[in-house]
C-alpha cells in the first residue's frame, strides 16, 4: 500500500502511478515519448518557460478562473457549495490549461504540427485555438457520432483553422478518434506532436497533462481558503479521461478534503473496469473476457470512454479519492436546476458531477458541507442536444 | 548476436538464410471467414518461410484499413485467442513454423504464463506484440521464455542506435524491421527507410533481419531484399482475403512473391 503522502507526485522513471501507467506504444513512437519526458523536464524547470505560460494563461485565456458560492442552489442542497469556474475559461473549459502548455513544448521540441483527438470537441476546439495562436498546423480526429452530436464544436474547429478528420471505425466515439490520432502519429511524428487531450496515453503524458492542469487545483485551492476559510468538506470532478479531475485533485490531495470522481454510467472504468493495458497505459478498462474493449454509451461525449487515466486507477486503489456514476437522465435532471437555480448552463460533463452532489446531499455529504464542484466546462456546446432530449417536457 | 539456444522459428528462418534463400512470412487474420484455415495451408504450401497468424483486437493501433476491417469481421464472428488456437491445432502447415501477432491487452487480460502455454499448445513457436516495447516486456519474456515461445522484437527507422543494439539483444525468432513509418497497409512504392532500417540491423546482428509493413508488391519486396534477409506481407494478403479470393487467392499471390524473392536471390 502506498503512503498518502507519496500520492501525485512524479511518476517512476518508466512512468508508473503505482502499478498503473507505463509505455506500452510501438517501436516506432518510443523515441518521441522519450523526446517529450526529457523536453517536459527541462521545460518544467525553466523560468522562463513557466513565465511565457503563465503569461498567456493571464493574458490569453483569461486566468484565474473564478470560484463562485452558489446561494440559491446551496440553500436548496443544505450544503455550502462552491464552484470552480473552468467554464469561463478561453474556449469554454479547462482544456486549454493543457493544450497551451503542450502547444509551448511542441514548439520547444521544433515541431509544427499538432494532432488531437477529440469526444465533445473541447479539445479539438482548444488544440485548433493554440495552433492558430502559435501559427501551427492542426489535425484533429473525432468520432463520427461525436461530429454528428457536437455540430458547433465541428465548426468552430474549422474556423480557427484545424483539419477535421471523422473517425468511422469502430464505436466512432472518443475511443477511436484516439486510436486513429496514434495511428496518424506513428507516420508523422517526426513532425507532429501528438497533444492528448488527457491524463491518459502512454508515459509522460499522464503527468505532463497532470501538472499542466494542477492550476485549476491549486488555483482553487487559494480562493477556497479565502471563501472558507479553510479547505473545503468535498472535492468533486467529473471523470472521462480524467484531467480536470487530476488537475483539481492535485491541488488537494494533502488536504483533509474527500476527493469525488464522478464517471459517466455508461463509461464508468473505475466502476467497472479491470486493469489492461490499452493506449499506451496500464489501467482499468471496460473489457470483455478475452480482452476485448467495450463500447462506452454517455449523453455527454466527452466521458463516452472506456478507459480511464492511470492515476485515477492508483488514487482509487489507495482509497484517496472515491469514484461514483451518474446517469444521463441524473444529469440532465442537473444540467437543468444549475441554470434555474444560478443563471450557470453547465456542460454535460461537469453536470455528472453536480448530479452526484445533488444525489448525495444530506446522505453522503452531511448536510452544511462545504463542497467545491470543478465546473469543467460551458454548455453552449450541449444546447441543442438537450433541447432534443427534454422536447416533449420542455 | 543473440546469447542463447535458438528456437524452432529462428532455427528454421537462420538456416534457409543461410542456404541463400531470401525469406517470406506472410499474415493472415485469424477467424477471418470460413476458410482461413485452408488459406494459411494453401499460404504455407506456396512458399511461406512461416507464417503470422493475427489475433484480432478491438483497437489495433498499428494497424491500417485492411486489417482493422479484417479484425472487425472476425471479431464479428465471435473470433477469440481460445478460438483461433484451438482451430491452428487441427490446421497442416506442413511444418512452417506459426508466429502469432497480437496487442498485449490480450496477452495481459489472459495471464502471461496461460498465453504462453497455450500458444505452444497450439503449435506456434513465436509471438510479436507491436504495442510491448523492450522497456515493458520482461514480465512477457519470463514466461515465454520458460516455455520456448520466441518473443519477435521490432526495430523502427526513428529508434536510435544504443536502442536499436538493446533491441537486438533481447530479440528471437527474427528481428522485425519497421520498414515505414506508419501503420500496416499497401504503399505504392517502397520507402527509402525501408532498405536503410534493414541495412542499420544487418549491421549489428545475426539474427535473420525481415522488413515488414509497407510491402505491397514481389518487386518491391525483392528489391528491399537486396539489403534485408526477407520481408513480411499483411495487409496485401489480408485484402484478397477480405475480397473473396479464398485460399487458391493468397496462394497465387504467395507464390508470386516466392518466384520474385528466388528469382532475385
Amino acid at each position: 500500500m502506498i503512503a498518502l503522502g507519496e500520492l501525485m507526485r512524479e511518476p517512476s522513471p518508466s512512468g508508473r502511478f503505482g502499478e498503473y501507467g507505463g509505455r506500452f506504444v510501438p517501436e516506432s513512437l518510443v523515441p518521441a515519448c522519450e523526446e517529450l519526458d526529457k523536453a517536459f523536464h527541462e521545460a518544467w524547470g525553466d523560468p522562463p518557460f513557466r513565465e511565457e505560460l503563465d503569461f498567456l494563461l493571464r493574458t490569453y485565456s483569461g486566468r484565474p478562473t473564478p470560484v463562485t458560492e452558489c446561494r440559491r442552489l446551496s440553500e436548496m442542497l443544505d450544503i455550502r457549495l462552491l464552484l470552480k469556474r473552468e467554464d469561463l475559461n478561453h474556449t469554454g473549459s479547462h482544456k486549454l490549461n493543457n493544450v497551451i502548455g503542450q502547444a509551448l513544448l511542441a514548439r520547444r521540441m521544433g515541431k509544427s504540427r499538432l494532432v488531437a483527438e477529440t469526444g465533445a470537441g473541447q479539445h479539438g476546439v482548444a488544440t485548433a485555438t493554440a495552433a492558430a495562436l502559435f501559427g501551427m498546423e492542426c489535425a484533429v480526429y473525432m468520432g463520427a457520432v461525436d461530429v454528428e452530436r457536437q455540430a458547433l464544436n465541428v465548426f468552430r474547429m474549422k474556423l480557427l483553422g484545424a483539419t477535421v478528420h471523422t473517425v468511422e471505425s469502430g464505436s466512432r466515439t472518443l475511443k477511436d478518434a484516439i486510436n486513429e490520432a496514434l495511428r496518424e502519429w506513428v507516420g508523422t511524428v517526426e513532425t507532429t506532436h501528438y497533444c492528448i487531450g488527457s491524463v491518459m496515453g502512454p508515459h509522460p503524458y499522464p503527468f505532463v497533462v497532470r501538472e499542466l492542469q494542477r492550476v485549476v487545483g491549486d488555483e482553487a485551492r487559494g480562493q477556497c481558503r479565502e471563501i472558507l476559510k479553510g479547505d473545503p468538506d468535498v472535492v468533486v470532478a467529473c471523470v472521462g479521461g480524467g484531467s480536470n479531475a487530476a488537475g483539481t485533485f492535485a491541488g488537494f490531495v494533502d488536504s483533509g478534503a474527500r476527493l469525488i470522481g464522478v464517471e459517466a454510467a455508461g463509461g464508468a472504468a473505475m466502476g467497472h473496469g479491470i486493469p489492461g493495458v490499452v493506449h499506451g497505459m496500464r489501467s482499468k478498462f471496460i473489457q470483455d473476457e478475452a480482452g476485448q474493449i467495450l463500447e462506452a454509451h454517455s449523453i455527454s461525449a466527452g466521458l463516452d470512454y472506456p478507459g480511464v487515466g492511470p492515476e485515477h486507477a492508483q488514487l482509487g486503489d489507495a482509497g484517496r479519492a472515491e469514484y461514483f456514476e451518474a446517469s444521463d437522465d441524473e444529469v440532465l435532471a442537473a444540467f437543468k436546476l444549475l441554470a434555474e437555480t444560478e443563471g450557470i448552463i453547465p456542460a454535460l460533463e461537469p453536470a455528472h458531477g453536480l448530479a452526484w452532489i445533488v444525489r448525495e446531499a444530506g446522505r453522503g455529504i452531511p448536510r452544511g458541507s462545504a463542497v467545491l464542484l470543478t465546473m469543467s466546462g460551458r454548455g453552449d456546446k450541449d444546447v441543442a442536444l438537450v433541447m432534443e432530449k427534454m422536447g416533449e417536457n420542455s | 548476436m543473440s546469447a542463447h539456444e535458438p528456437g524452432r522459428l529462428e532455427a528454421r528462418l537462420r538456416e534457409r538464410r543461410d542456404a541463400g534463400r531470401k525469406l517470406l512470412v506472410p499474415y493472415v487474420t485469424g477467424g477471418l471467414g470460413d476458410d482461413w484455415v485452408p488459406a494459411l495451408e494453401a499460404i504455407a504450401a506456396a512458399g511461406a518461410d512461416a507464417i503470422e497468424i493475427g489475433l484480432p483486437f478491438s483497437d489495433p493501433m498499428m494497424d491500417g484499413p485492411t486489417i482493422q476491417e479484417a479484425s472487425v469481421r472476425a471479431l464479428a464472428a465471435g473470433a477469440t485467442p481460445q478460438t483461433i488456437l484451438g482451430e491452428l491445432v487441427e490446421a497442416d502447415a506442413g511444418g512452417v513454423p506459426l508466429v502469432v501477432m497480437t496487442y498485449y491487452n490480450l496477452v495481459a487480460r489472459m495471464g502471461h504464463r496461460r498465453m504462453a502455454s497455450l500458444l505452444v499448445e497450439s503449435g506456434v513457436s513465436g509471438a510479436i506484440l507491436p504495442d510491448l516495447p523492450i522497456d515493458e516486456i520482461d514480465p512477457w519474456k519470463t514466461e515465454a521464455d520458460a516455455t520456448g515461445i520466441e518473443t519477435v522484437l521490432l526495430a523502427a527507422p526513428t529508434t536510435p542506435d544504443a536502442r536499436l543494439r538493446a533491441i537486438v539483444g533481447k530479440a528471437e525468432g527474427f528481428l522485425y524491421a519497421v520498414g515505414v513509418m506508419g501503420v500496416t497497409g499497401e504503399r505504392s512504392s517502397l520507402a527509402a527507410s525501408a532498405t536503410a532500417i534493414a541495412a542499420r540491423c544487418k549491421a549489428i546482428t545475426d539474427l535473420p533481419v525481415l522488413v515488414g509493413i509497407g510491402i505491397t508488391t514481389p518487386d518491391q519486396a525483392a528489391e528491399v531484399c537486396q539489403v534485408a534477409d526477407g520481408v513480411v506481407i499483411g495487409s496485401v494478403v489480408v485484402r484478397r482475403l477480405l475480397d473473396g479470393e479464398g485460399p487458391d487467392g493468397v496462394a497465387k499471390l504467395v507464390a508470386s512473391f516466392r518466384e520474385a524473392l528466388d528469382s532475385h536471390s
